[in-house]
């Protein structure tokens, strides 16, 4: 038998980044919605959540409206790196990123407001600059929780379907995904390759929920 | 020396009723006790002052740099007040170890002055065997230590402790008070703290100010402020004065006395100033200043006694209508035999009833 691990991958690489991608962009955008307050915060916050309840699809044709080739940020990137953004893996990889962002974003500002005040108060009057704040006492305090969220955007990326498919397309050997490669497996009648990998995404995702879940434990006990 | 003119105001919402906090006050090298019940706005006065809470209006000045001043939009951050805070529950960072705690402070420091600074501090705090641990592995008083130390250890212009002795046992808010005095004693800067324990007023500080809704009453040298409380609104609020309504009936400037007609009877009292006969005065006299006695005689008056309670250095004697009488202990024995079988009298010498003011004006 031959099953084709492409796929498997790919999708390990594309949530990898794009989890750390959310990371970062997360986390300052969590950051700056637990702490700051300025003109158009609900609409940030509502903004940032939509991609959890719009359908896959429908996000997946406003990505191709965004960084299409015919959008002016498809052809800033064309200009600059002469390849298109969309349907090859960079691709993949923000539409998995904002697949999985919201969750990180809702998660790490609970965390970040969970934070004792009167340490960060603490920190504030002993002069540190708030970057330092952040990164010396926000962070760590709160790194439990946003850890347990890092892993399960982690496994949300791994699943997206809808949106990787509309802007990254399904193209064996490049862009097809773990989740497509299912989807194509069942439709083409290969029932074996399907099979294996739903079992190794199935026990792939246990592990991560297990290791979220695990997180968030020690974190209550301590 | 710092300085600082302050309103905020909290509109009334919902759930809760409106507050204004609106002081002014100076604090000079050496301990001010903020005095108060809770909710009068202390706390609230020490973050002002600290920059977590920003004030409506008003100014700042420590050491005459201008840490705050709505006039001309001037507001630091907390970073650059420079004001050590000690907080209620110490707010040690609970990842860091002591040392790392200090180091986090001092971080504006040279790294070998910085660890010469620290080293000076876990020293001075008799904290240096426990620079290793961290904050969940210390003691109450420990933390306290450590907190303590790490709020001074970039030689803040100010020192703000919010309620520091609370959920400490006796004897720890003793070694607290010590430590807080040895601190004044080698620091020169203001070091202002929170309390609602009227002994700390007495045992710590150089100044009091006392804080009644969101308004200084009273600010006075402790001594000073039990020998005259200046209100009966601070004289409740400090406690353990007895407080009295009386009428001048005759009044004696010349021999300094005058005669009050009070506890529906008259008696001798002192001399009142800008007062005429008839006036409403009111006075208030501390518990251990009146005498119990067992029978009549010059301003004694019939009293029941209500309870006894037993207090470190004294029996105290409630004979209700704010006749509280403290008693040294060795002489209770014998009163109390006496009293049960002649009755009780409470004899008020003039010399211990003091006018206040009746409203809870300001004196300044």
């Amino acid at each position: 038998m031959h099953v084709d691990w492409f796929p498997l991958w790919l999708s390990l690489e594309v949530a990898t980044a794009a989890t750390l991608i959310s990371l970062a962009l997360g986390l300052w955008l969590a950051w700056l919605l637990a702490n700051r307050d300025f003109p158009g915060k609900n609409f940030v916050d509502a903004i940032t959540t939509l991609p959890l309840a719009l359908p896959p699809t429908v996000l997946g044709y406003y990505l191709l409206v965004v960084i299409g080739r015919s959008s002016w940020i498809g052809r800033a990137w064309e200009a600059v790196t002469g390849t298109s953004l969309v349907f090859t893996w960079r691709a993949a990889v923000i539409a998995s990123t904002l697949h999985a962002i919201p969750l990180l974003i809702k998660s790490s500002r609970a965390a970040l407001e969970s934070v004792d005040v009167a340490c960060e108060r603490a920190g504030r009057s002993l002069g540190a600059s708030e970057w330092r704040l952040f990164w010396r006492v926000s962070l760590p305090l709160a790194r439990r929780p946003i850890a347990a969220a890092a892993v399960l955007a982690f496994a949300r990326s791994l699943g997206d379907f809808g949106a990787t498919l509309m802007i990254a397309g399904d193209i064996p050997g490049r862009t097809q995904t773990a989740a497509i490669a299912i989807f194509d497996a069942v439709e083409s009648g290969n029932t074996l390759a399907a099979r294996v990998l739903v079992i190794v995404i199935s026990i792939l995702t246990a592990a991560v929920v297990l290791l979220a879940n695990g997180l968030e434990k020690r974190r209550v006990s301590r | 020396m710092l300085r600082a003119t302050l309103t905020k105001r909290f509109p009334a919402g919902p759930e809760s009723a409106g507050f204004t906090l609106s002081v002014e006050l100076e604090a000079a090298p050496g301990v001010t006790v903020l005095y108060g019940p809770s909710g009068s706005g202390k706390t609230l006065t020490l973050d002002t002052i600290a920059g977590f809470i920003s004030a409506d209006s008003g100014r700042i000045l420590l050491n005459d740099r201008i840490l705050y001043d709505s006039g001309a939009q001037v507001h630091l951050p907390p970073r650059d007040r420079n004001c050590g805070y000690v907080f209620q529950n110490y707010s040690l960072f609970p990842h860091m170890t002591v040392r790392a705690n200090l180091a986090f402070a001092a971080h504006r420091l040279a790294r070998l002055e910085r660890h010469r600074r620290i080293a000076e501090l876990l020293d001075r705090f008799r904290i240096a065997d426990l620079a290793g641990r961290y904050p969940h592995e210390l003691s109450g008083g420990q933390k306290q230590r450590a907190s303590i130390a790490r709020a001074l250890i970039a030689d803040p212009g100010v020192l703000l402790l919010d309620e520091p002795a609370n959920g400490l046992d006796a004897t720890l808010r003793d070694d607290l008070h010590s430590l807080i005095l040895e601190i004044r004693q080698s620091v020169t800067i203001p070091i202002m703290l929170v309390t609602h324990n009227p002994e700390e007023c007495f045992v710590l500080a150089d100044q009091v100010l006392i804080y009644d809704g969101g308004t200084i009453l009273h600010r006075a040298a402790p001594a000073e402020l039990l020998r005259n409380p200046a209100s009966a609104a601070v004289a409740r609020l400090l406690g353990g004065f007895n407080i009295y309504e009386a009428e001048a009936i005759a009044l004696d400037p010349g021999r300094q006395t005058s005669r009050l007609r009070m506890l529906d009877t008259e008696i001798d009292g002192p001399n009142l100033r800008g007062c005429f006969r008839g006036d409403r005065v009111t006075l208030c006299a501390r518990p251990e200043e009146l005498r119990i006695a067992t029978r009549p005689g010059a301003n004694r008056v019939r009293a029941d006694l209500v309870r006894v309670t037993e207090r470190p250095q004294s029996i105290r004697a409630d004979f209700g209508k704010d006749l509280i009488v403290d008693t040294p202990r060795p002489e209770w024995p014998a009163l109390r035999e006496a009293g049960e079988r002649d009755g009780w009298w409470v004899e008020l010498p003039a010399s211990s009833l003091r006018q206040i003011a009746r409203s809870s004006s300001t004196s300044e």
